[in-house]
């Protein structure tokens, strides 16, 4: 890696105005921005570390509401949250990630192949910044671009707790990240399905599966659904129709488990 | 009642103590005092003219030593090839030149155009990236069959082509052939892929490079396989450097699956520019690196064509195959497909004609060449996969169809230029459907299919050839060395044993193996032998490990080197005992005159060698030190039977192995637990292949699959526990320990097992899927389904 200056502020105030260097560089857990530095794919003047703020840290449950801070660790939320958004943070990466990587760091990020990002489509979420709230429905702009301008900070992130969800991942031999993962998530106003891993657009809800779910939650609902090819996306690991198929077959899942 | 020494013994690995306790001595863990260090700067274009390479402003940055470029390198040798194939015109292969930094153009992406020595590392590559390049891109050729298309562009501007053999094989039985295919009953035939692979050993590949002003010795720390063959390669085709004057050492190395085989131009270049800025210099790969600039493996295209009479015997097998050579010939490149893989295509069966015909194409690609069975891996996958379409096409069980048709009776000379000695076929077959419990598959499909799963059941054979011998044969096939191997064997004075072998270990264990072969010969402990191996400084010249040879051939060195000592203390003995050495017995570190109660310890006979106030000087010389090079009569033919026993999702394609069973016929055994061992990782890199690894290529030469994040290596979960038996044991005829070799046998055995597995899997469900290339992914397994 290049060098770049550290700080290691201890309150979001001082964090933010760390970042208001050009060219600094927040550092959540480092699980993405670490290995980009060591193939010096990134050239950072400073990297403001979130990992000693203390407000940024916990998970907390209430009122229906789960506050999870933009610093908690995959591992914490694997330990702490509702139990579908534990067992998704469960799959992330192995020990030593989750152990290390933020949930802030990944939504800042929004790899296309994440977890996160399904699952705070389909939970009525909210990603709260230093400055402002961004509806989760708002938040991610495709790949790895989200809403986020340049130096703001998540400092957490609420969901609204619902009657019922489930996340369906099917890994990518390799990396294990999502090939596509789908989180389906029931409220008494209705379901939400929220895609990772398929698009071209990055992370999006599946409408036309919310419809039908909305009117009879269950697989049999999805039969005959299915998700257009085009606009996926192909690798050497699955095609875009492979894309397409997955969606299908894992949502039918995540319903059947909720 | 298992013994708890000598052979057939499986006492725990000694080499492990270091390894498990970070305490090994590995290249990278050897710094030399004032040491420099080299970052290359690697094309990233698959070909190119390379029209200058401007290192003025690199050369001023903070640290830099020196910087070479492909200039400083003319008049010095290029990597040699270790091989020379003749076609079947009669004509020797195109052989490019292959220079250590690229000279006028880069011919693949990894390939080193610069080198910056440096005070560290950082300082290194900060100026390698500093380095201005010119290169003007040129069309990237990486389909082999475009590559030998009329007007293709050519790697190399100098050759005819971008063929470099076209091989025949037995050339004089193809009119033979062609005539049983015409009069064949049935023609089975199949065209498939084997996939190309990266080795990926835990370690990557380094070198140091050292020079002694003062000696003007030369010395080279590498992570090979085989350092003589390195000294004698960079030595005499590189740099001009003869063996007295260079040392080579490959201390303790991290894997090597045959990527650690091969001279290297790091390797050169460390030692070169140690000598040129007069320092040691040191390159360790990264991960990155190593996926663009390690030798892969494998990557054969294939026809296959089985011919069968009314009654389902073969009587003809013809296959076409094009294989990668990548952008220069690795050092035995040209061996893997023609002499390692010909050879072999007889398989178990009785098949009375064989042609082979194997077109080997030069691409803008990292240069291929041994990988873990080389060769014969291709052979086996294709002939035990058209043999399982046959059975299908034909509605015959598999397993009957190959038991009518194995080869039954010893020495057998097969229509392909070898001779099996010894082999039990239908044992193996008999072993594996006991152990893979097949008679209880159908049971098993029945609850996959309750769970909405596609159960299916491959099976098939393999046969392999260890210890590629003789070297008068071998030499005549076009090998450009010699493949003995040596072993020394010095005993010291007060009785305990040091054998400096050859032979090299990179996890095979030979620490702890070879001292049971000499604890059993001699009768004493274990713990009174230490095996030397991997500096040329301290070892006989040797061809080092790889192809399963190290025990057959490197151990029946030892034996022999062994069998002097005994004959030598033998008379020992006799003088000290004052009796006929005809008499002498040794058992159990004793020596003894048959019919008396006279004995004598090994100690005490070992004591007079070098203190020899009681000894026939006049007779024989003091001291107890010999050494032996051993030459095989001939391969070692291990053979087996696996089985396979996948899930299907039918949703999503995924494969997962719920079984795996592997009956093995090894010959004789010496560390059964070290053969497990062997076996089971085998098995993790055939099925890595036949599920998860591809180094895939796009059309512009850039590798797709260039770090973990997209070359899936196999993980604990995706292996299942596997049943392992090699009781079925016909020792081998022509060596000392009677001993076949096992290193290979499973990554050879098992991608066709997967793969009949999967294809059982998805007829079983109507699907009309008779293949699927490797690696079966959830993506291809379903697209396949689909139709």
């Amino acid at each position: 890696m290049y060098n770049f200056e550290f700080e290691n502020p201890s309150s979001i105030a001082e964090a933010v105005a760390a970042l208001a260097e050009e060219e600094a560089q927040a550092l959540g857990g480092g699980q993405t921005l670490i290995p980009t530095l060591k193939q010096r794919l990134a050239m950072p003047s400073k990297l403001v570390s979130l990992a000693g703020i203390a407000e940024m840290k916990g998970v907390s449950i209430a009122d229906g509401m789960l506050t999870i801070g933009g610093g908690a660790t995959h591992a914490e939320v694997a330990a702490e949250a509702c139990p579908p958004l534990a067992a998704l943070a469960g799959q992330i990466g192995d020990p030593a990630v989750r152990n290390r990587g933020t949930i802030g760091g990944s939504l800042a990020n929004n790899d296309p192949a994440a977890d996160y990002p399904a699952a705070m489509l389909a939970l009525k979420s909210t990603i709260v910044t230093n400055n402002r709230e961004i509806a989760g429905d708002d938040y991610f702009q495709g790949l790895f671009e989200t809403a986020l301008e340049e130096g703001e900070i998540i400092t957490s992130v609420r969901c609204e707790i619902p009657e019922g969800a489930n996340y369906q991942k099917f890994v990518q031999p390799a990396s294990r990240f999502a090939l596509v993962g789908v989180f389906v998530a029931k409220y008494a106003d209705g379901v939400r399905v929220g895609v990772t891993g398929a698009s071209e657009e990055g992370a999006f809800r599946w409408d036309e599966a919310e419809v039908a779910l909305n009117s009879n939650f269950s697989a049999a609902a999805l039969e005959g659904l299915a998700l257009d090819a085009e606009g996926m996306m192909a690798d050497i690991h699955g095609s875009k129709a492979y894309r397409a198929h997955l969606v299908g077959v894992l949502t039918k899942r995540a319903v059947s488990a909720v | 009642m298992p013994k708890d020494s000598g052979i057939g013994a499986s006492p725990k690995r000694r080499e492990d103590a270091r390894f498990l306790t970070g305490t090994g001595n590995y290249t990278d863990d050897i710094n030399l005092n004032g040491q420099a260090y080299v970052h290359f700067l690697r094309s990233d274009m698959a070909h190119g003219k390379l029209n200058g390479v401007d290192t003025s402003i690199a050369a001023e940055m903070p640290g830099v030593v020196r910087i070479f470029t492909g200039v400083d390198f003319e008049g010095v040798g290029g990597i040699p090839c270790g091989w020379q194939v003749t076609d079947r015109h009669g004509e020797v292969m195109q052989e490019p030149a292959h220079p250590v930094l690229a000279q006028g153009k880069v011919r693949h992406v990894g390939e080193a155009i610069a080198a910056v020595v440096a005070e560290t590392p950082d300082q290194a590559r900060n100026a390698a990236e500093a380095i201005e390049l010119d290169i003007e891109e040129l069309p990237a050729v990486v389909d082999m069959k475009a590559a030998l298309a009329e007007g293709s562009t050519k790697v190399h501007d100098d050759l005819t082509s971008n063929l470099c053999y076209d091989w025949g094989f037995v050339e004089e039985n193809k009119g033979a052939v062609d005539e049983a295919f015409a009069n064949a009953a049935h023609v089975t035939t199949l065209e498939l892929v084997n996939n190309r692979l990266v080795a990926n050993p835990m370690e990557p590949r380094v070198a140091v490079g050292d020079f002694n002003r003062a000696t003007g010795d030369s010395t080279l720390y590498t992570t090979s396989q085989n350092p003589h063959v390195i000294r004698l390669l960079m030595g005499a085709f590189v740099l001009g450097i003869p063996e007295h004057k260079l040392r080579v050492i490959a201390p303790d190395v991290g894997g090597g699956f045959g990527s650690k085989i091969f001279h290297y131009a790091e390797e050169a270049f460390c030692t070169f520019a140690a000598k040129a800025v007069n320092r040691p210099v040191k390159w360790t790969s990264s991960r990155s690196e190593a996926f663009v600039s390690d030798a892969h493996g494998r990557d054969h295209v294939t026809k296959i064509e089985l011919a069968l009479d009314a009654a389902n015997n073969f009587t003809a097998l013809r296959t076409d195959t094009h294989a990668n050579m990548g952008a220069y010939l690795s050092t035995f490149a040209p061996s893997v497909p023609t002499w390692l893989h010909g050879t072999l295509m007889a398989g178990n069966y009785r098949t009375p004609l064989i042609y082979v015909n194997v077109k080997a194409v030069f691409t803008n690609t990292v240069p291929v060449d041994a990988y873990r069975g080389a060769g014969r891996p291709e052979a086996t996958f294709q002939l035990e996969r058209v043999i399982d379409k046959a059975a299908r096409e034909l509605g015959v069980d598999p397993i009957a169809l190959r038991r009518q048709n194995f080869i039954t009776e010893f020495p057998y000379a097969t229509p392909v230029a070898v001779e099996y000695d010894t082999g039990d076929y239908n044992a193996t077959m008999d072993k594996l459907e006991e152990i893979a419990d097949l008679a209880g598959f159908a049971a098993r499909r029945a609850e996959s299919e309750a769970k909405g799963k596609l159960r299916g059941l491959g099976v098939n054979c393999y046969i392999e050839a260890c210890g590629i011998a003789p070297s008068n044969l071998v030499g005549q096939l076009g090998a450009r060395a010699g493949l003995y191997e040596s072993a020394t064997v010095r005993v010291n004075a007060t009785g305990g044993l040091v054998v400096m072998t050859g032979s090299h270990s990179h996890g095979q264990g030979h620490e702890t193996s070879f001292p049971q072969v000499i604890a059993e010969m001699i009768g004493i402990d274990e713990s009174m032998v230490e095996i030397v191996h991997g500096d040329t400084a301290n070892t006989p010249m040797g061809m080092g490990t790889y192809g399963s040879r190290s025990l057959a051939v490197g151990g029946s060195a030892m034996v022999r080197a062994t069998e002097k000592i005994i004959a030598k203390t033998k008379k020992i003995a006799a003088h000290l005992m004052e009796a006929a050495e005809a008499d002498i017995e040794l058992k159990d570190g004793q020596f003894s005159v048959a019919g008396t109660d006279k004995s004598v310890a090994w100690g005490d006979v070992t004591l007079a060698a070098y203190v020899p106030h009681n000894y026939p000087l006049e007779e024989i010389e003091p001291g107890l030190e010999e050494t032996a090079f051993y030459d095989p009569a001939n391969f070692t033919y291990p053979a087996g039977a696996y089985a396979c026993e996948v899930e299907v999702d039918p949703d999503t394609g995924k494969v997962s192995i719920e079984r795996f069973a592997a009956a093995d016929d090894f010959g004789n055994i010496v560390n059964p637990m070290i053969v497990d061992g062997q076996v089971h990782g085998g098995l993790g890199q055939g099925i890595g292949q036949a599920l998860l690894e591809a180094a895939v290529y796009n059309d512009d030469g850039q590798l797709l699959s260039a770090s973990f994040m997209d070359y899936a290596m196999p993980r604990a979960d995706d292996l299942p526990f596997y049943q392992v038996d090699h009781s079925c044991q016909t020792p081998c005829t022509h060596n000392p320990l009677g001993v076949k070799g096992c290193g290979e046998a499973g990554a050879i055995g098992s991608p066709p097992a997967v793969v009949n597995a999967v294809v059982d899997a998805l007829q079983s469900a109507g699907k009309d899927v008779t293949h699927v290339d490797m690696p079966l992914s959830p993506s291809r397994v379903w697209a396949a389904m689909q139709g």
